[in-house]
């Protein structure tokens, strides 16, 4: 259990600290690196949660996929990172913290209600009733949760679709 | 088995130490002097016109963007992968054999579909 | 638990001595077998038949000098060859080499570590492998660095389309995704996965696959000397470029041991139940075989052109694993 808690501790200020990386890194290419450590930290958190499947599909399909878009589009973009940062409307970043306030005051009221010791025990060993292994969510993808799996196909149909029509267009 | 990932982040730790002590080693062991031409990228033996960091071609997007989804649909194919031949050789689920490779196969058609659509759009052509 | 890590932190360290060493060996069995094909000799003045010649070549790489263009950004310039080196170096915890043996008195497993996820934790680390080449293309601030280094990458990305769903094809047969039980399916003669009815084909496309992974010949167009300079590793001299040759001859050696636990029964063969200590032997006889085979087609085939190669991977390995995956299931639906 000790463990447990200081490697929580660990993953949790490595995911903290890259995501607050993201936010002070001048060049673009730097901020998704930082976001690629995120995600590789948010995949170890999973893992202490069990969900050894969610935290590799995690690596295959964000960090190894969505990530490696991420950083094509940076490349193929190329915005020089030393040019004056031109903001147009002055006041607007001052907006931005009553809306984070928001936020803050949002999750205080979802996550207040929860007391830590009425949720169920993370280590009971029974494989099928686990989330996020492999043959939990097997199952369940085809049996309980079909409409939406179906419906996920269409969806990447449309993002196919989508993404070549945009991409096209400006190319040719 | 959870504690059964804990070697991945020694052998991360390890690995990590051994890029380091390469890397270190390195530049103890080697020696800098620098010149003029050293240091220019390397092009041929003439000198570099241009810069490097120039716009790119759309079609590495696109490549990228198709992998993604693709990506996506192999990792849905795992645990159907996974579950399949336990739940198609089992008894208990005699009833629901064909459902569940009908399943798949709907989904597999749907993205066949979009293959189709990105060959026939030509992305996969010219010079890729 | 201390037991646990002690054990762990034993196998890993001599897992990677092996490997370093095995890595450096490679070299040398690639350049004996480069010169055999060519009916030439190879090196074989350092040391007995030039067994001494990678320690050679590996000390000479270190006095070099370890030049950083002026114009690069450095960080990523330094960052990118351990990027690619070191999840090149982690896949080799998961892979079985032997079932378990009596030494010194413990009852040891030859694995490091059993994953039940073990198969995409592999999938993973070679989706993760693509940023040390991108990465260092775009580092070096080098026209032909940037190109190689997108081209490899883009060339990656789409073969590991088909190297995951020719997985998928063997998943439907083993019904786990942790490799140790994988091997352990396979004990017989004829048990091994290549036996099985459309695994044989599956097995060529997750070669082919493979090989274009790690940007082998005949898909090394993005490093090839005569097109694109070095590629992706133009600007690099001295420990850099070998941790990035390393990593290329780790993945070799990966995707070897890999196609081995996948298809030829890992460390099955005959007798090895009543001695276990001849799996590691028939692994590794197996996985020298496999990279025989890719240094055999690097030496005999010419290379694809760019758009041949991405042509082939998406118009014909892509879909072709894809009927793959179709015939697997519908086999084993109707016939078992």
């Amino acid at each position: 259990m000790q463990a447990e808690k200081i490697l929580f501790i660990i993953f949790a200020v490595v995911a903290l600290a890259s995501a607050l990386n993201i936010l002070l890194q001048r060049s673009p290419l730097y901020g998704a690196l930082s976001l690629i450590g995120t995600l590789l930290a948010l995949s170890a958190l999973y893992m202490t949660l069990r969900a050894q499947f969610i935290a590799a599909v995690q690596i295959v399909v964000y960090a190894g996929a969505i990530m490696v878009l991420f950083i094509f589009v940076i490349m193929l973009l190329n915005v020089p990172k030393d040019q004056p940062q031109i903001e147009k409307q002055k006041g607007l970043r001052y907006l931005a913290i009553p809306f984070a306030g928001l936020l803050i005051a949002e999750m205080f009221f979802v996550l207040r209600p929860i007391r830590l010791n009425t949720l169920p025990p993370i280590s009971s060993g029974n494989a099928e009733q686990a989330v996020g292994t492999t043959w939990s969510i097997g199952t369940a993808l085809f049996t309980d949760y079909l409409l939406p799996f179906e419906v996920t196909s269409v969806l990447i149909l449309m993002a196919v679709v989508g993404a070549m029509v945009l991409a096209r267009r400006e190319g040719d | 088995m959870v504690r059964n990932y804990i070697p991945v982040l020694l052998i991360l730790i390890i690995a990590t130490g051994m890029a380091a002590v390469i890397i270190i080693l390195s530049r103890l062991a080697a020696k800098s002097r620098p010149t003029r031409e050293k240091l220019m990228p390397y092009e041929c033996g003439v000198e570099p016109v241009g810069t490097a960091r120039e716009r790119q071609s759309v079609k590495f997007y696109l490549v990228a963007m198709a992998f993604l989804l693709f990506d996506i649909e192999a990792v849905f194919l795992v645990p159907w992968a996974v579950v399949f031949r336990g739940v198609v050789q089992s008894e208990a689920y005699r009833h629901l054999k064909y459902v569940f490779y009908g399943e798949m196969m709907v989904f597999m058609v749907v993205l066949f579909v979009g293959l189709v659509y990105v060959w026939r759009k030509g992305i996969l052509e010219w010079n890729r | 638990m201390a037991n646990l890590l002690l054990e762990w932190v034993i196998k890993t360290i001599v897992i990677l001595f092996i490997l370093v060493t095995a890595v450096a060996y490679v070299t040398l069995m690639e350049r004996k077998v480069m010169s055999w094909i060519q009916m030439r000799v190879g090196p074989n003045r350092v040391g007995p038949w030039g067994l001494l010649q990678p320690l050679a070549d590996g000390l000479k790489m270190i006095f070099k000098e370890d030049i950083v263009p002026t114009q690069a950004s450095r960080w990523l310039y330094i960052l990118a060859p351990a990027l690619s080196l070191i999840p090149a170096l982690m896949t080799f915890i998961v892979i079985p080499y032997g079932s378990e043996v009596n030494l010194f008195g413990y009852r040891v497993e030859l694995h490091v570590t059993r994953m039940n996820v073990g198969l995409l934790y592999i999938l993973a680390l070679t989706s993760v492998g693509v940023y040390g080449i991108v990465l260092a293309g775009w580092s070096s601030n080098n026209k032909y660095s940037l190109m190689g280094g997108l081209r490899s990458s883009a060339q990656m990305i789409s073969y590991e389309l088909a190297l995951g769903l020719s997985i998928v094809s063997v998943l439907l047969y083993t019904g786990s995704l942790d490799l140790v039980e994988i091997v352990e399916k396979q004990s017989g003669i004829t048990g091994w996965n290549i036996f099985r009815f459309p695994l044989m084909i599956v097995f060529v496309i997750f070669y082919i696959a493979s090989l274009a992974e790690t940007n082998r010949t005949p898909f090394d167009l993005p490093e090839a000397d005569s097109e694109l300079v070095a590629g992706y590793h133009t600007e690099y001299s001295s420990m850099s470029f070998v941790m990035f040759q390393m990593a290329e001859y780790l993945n070799l050696i990966t995707a070897a041991s890999i196609s081995t636990t996948l298809f030829f029964g890992g460390w099955n063969g005959p007798f090895v139940e009543r001695l276990p200590l001849l799996g590691p032997v028939y692994f590794t006889i197996k996985v020298l075989v496999l990279i025989f085979i890719a240094m055999w087609i690097r030496y005999t085939v010419p290379r694809f052109r760019y758009d041949q190669l991405m042509r082939f991977g998406w118009k014909f390995l892509l879909p072709a694993s894809i009927v793959n995956i179709i015939i697997t299931s519908t086999v084993i639906l109707l016939l078992r």
